[in-house]
């Protein structure tokens, strides 16, 4: 990192397009290096055309985009795009080259040897969590998560320091993209990019951005905030209509957890229930499921649990959570290794972020 | 049917055959030398393929006897000349995968041309790699249809004089001798039906791509 040196500046950026429409109006905007900065917005917003403007994929029509100090609009195009990594809506893959030679792609343009570009290229699928044994197929053998995978991949072979993503994971199932957005935490978390994001959901900017620019039709910004602060306080009716109407319930996701725990005794199957509800763990104190009433406990009486909220890295979010979503209304905090740490309550979850406000 | 004419006459057969495919195949690989770039323009501006397109079409229609003789006329070669045909099959060439090549191109998903741009490739080279290679099967497909209408029309040929297979048919007519006739046909058949394949096989080799999807 190198301490808040303002990678990319946006300095009265307006783009008109041939046909009269202003897509982006007046843009004013510090993307901050080594972070992950979210252009979020309902479509027409410009926040794609922000993105584009940014390796110059659209040009702007007024102001200057620097990247590093320097005028995108210097140089030759190419060669700026070469610097930047660029992962596109639904990965956008070469279907006529393997997946190796897709991720060797910038490496090959900037006329590195085949063998280097090829042995950087299998070394970022390791990274990106891809087999070996994919190296040598094409992207249509793949599946749409995987796909994206090698997006990433092949945005950051020559190791860019900026990475320019557009709505990547806009294509896949929510499951798939929940674990994309993991990934892309957990690979930001060792590479320390600068990222700029663009999405329509403002769920995924939320989860992924260190700032979110909100964008409203017309390509005004409508605010530029972390993301919680846009959740607690949003600068106008648009962006709290925007932002959602459970926000309230979303703030609670940044504020980390200082819950007091519960004592709860929780019983092993074979043993005795003391009657009402009662915590069921395994040999290794994690949790199984409740069981109501009194007598010995057998494991087809268990009733699945609610979400559990880790002790170290939850928070009041998840804690509240896990009150909510507990058959019997007690929500059970687990540790690292995912053994019993206690009780929550919801009450004892309100009561923490009572004193949250109160700090703040 | 007259068996023993054949082994008689290979050099004859043979000759014809080798002249013929000279004549149909030339054109093919200069017809689509001129149609990439031609079919590229055509992509790329709406204009452009506005004349392009039913111009390659109008184009197709003129019979090719008339095109064999007419041609000496504009290129000033003797109408025996066989450049007359090679040019001639050349536009019928041209005709048919202008269009084929326009198509191609313009079905290259929009978003692997922009991943490509966006990479930093610089428009040559993009088309090169990318844009061309993605056409190919569509491009396989026109090929196989010049190749086959070339090899049947530089039968054509042999009415105004100009060799290939097609001198079976006018010679076996004049002698009113069948065996060389059904020499000349199933040959120009077995002829189209091997170039054909093997028109096949080579789009198979160099798309090893395109099989594996679905």
């Amino acid at each position: 990192m190198d301490g808040g040196i303002d990678v990319i500046e946006f300095r009265s950026v307006t783009k008109r397009f041939a046909d009269g429409t202003v897509a982006v109006d007046g843009l004013d905007l510090v993307v901050e290096s080594g972070k992950i900065t979210v252009f979020v917005g309902p479509s027409g917003c410009g926040k794609t055309t922000s993105l584009r403007m940014i390796n110059r994929m659209i040009e702007p029509t007024e102001g200057t985009i620097t990247v590093d100090g320097r005028d995108v609009m210097a140089g030759h195009p190419a060669d700026l795009r070469r610097g930047i990594g660029y992962v596109i809506q639904q990965a956008g893959l070469f279907p006529h080259k393997t997946i190796r030679d897709n991720i060797a792609t910038v490496p090959l343009l900037l006329g590195w040897s085949k063998p280097k570009a090829r042995a950087r290229a299998e070394e970022l699928m390791q990274t990106v969590g891809l087999g070996p044994e994919m190296a040598g197929r094409y992207p249509a053998q793949l599946s749409g998560g995987q796909q994206q995978r090698v997006g990433v991949a092949r945005a950051l072979a020559a190791d860019p320091p900026v990475l320019l993503m557009d709505e990547p994971f806009s294509a896949v199932d929510p499951v798939v993209r929940e674990s994309l957005q993991d990934e892309l935490l957990r690979l930001q978390g060792e590479l320390g990019k600068t990222i700029v994001f663009v999405t329509h959901d403002i769920d995924e900017a939320v989860k992924l951005g260190d700032k979110v620019a909100v964008f409203r039709t017309g390509g005004h910004l409508a605010q530029y905030a972390e993301p919680a602060e846009l959740l607690a306080r949003p600068a106008d009716d648009f962006v709290d209509g925007f932002v959602g109407r459970d926000r309230g319930y979303r703030t609670l996701g940044f504020l980390s957890d200082e819950v007091p725990l519960g004592t709860i005794t929780p019983v092993h199957v074979g043993e005795s229930a003391t009657g009402g509800w009662t915590l069921v763990v395994d040999e290794e104190d994690k949790p199984l499921g409740w069981v109501t009433g009194a007598g010995p406990v057998a494991e087809a009486d268990v009733l699945p649990g609610g979400t559990l909220h880790p002790v170290a890295s939850g928070s009041l979010r998840s804690a509240l959570d896990a009150a909510l979503s507990s058959p019997s209304g007690q929500g059970v905090a687990v540790d690292d290794e995912g053994r019993l740490a206690g009780s929550i309550s919801a009450d004892a979850v309100l009561a923490a972020l009572a004193a949250a406000r109160e700090a703040a | 049917m007259v068996w023993d004419w054949i082994p008689r006459n290979t050099a004859l057969i043979w000759g014809a055959l080798q002249v013929h495919v000279v004549l149909a195949l030339i054109p093919v690989v200069a017809g689509l030398v001129l149609a990439v770039p031609l079919g590229w323009l055509a992509s790329r501006n709406g204009a452009v393929r506005a004349v392009f397109i039913p111009a390659a079409s109008v184009l197709y229609t003129i019979p090719s006897l008339a095109v064999f003789i007419v041609l000496p006329a504009i290129l000033g070669t003797q109408i025996l000349d066989p450049l007359n045909v090679v040019v001639a099959l050349t536009i019928y060439t041209v005709a048919l995968l202008v269009r084929s090549v326009a198509d191609a191109l313009a079905a290259v998903p929009a978003l692997v041309v922009a991943a490509a741009t966006a990479m930093g490739y610089k428009p040559g080279r993009r088309f090169v790699s990318v844009e061309l290679p993605l056409a190919v099967p569509v491009l396989i497909a026109g090929l196989r249809v010049a190749a086959v209408s070339n090899i049947s029309l530089v039968s054509v040929g042999a009415l105004i004089g100009v060799g290939g297979l097609g001198q079976l048919f006018t010679e076996g007519y004049q002698r009113d001798f069948p065996t060389e006739i059904i020499v000349g046909i199933v040959l120009i058949v077995l002829l189209a039906l091997v170039v054909d394949g093997l028109l096949v096989l080579a789009g198979r080799f160099i798309t090893p791509w395109a099989r594996v999807a679905a």
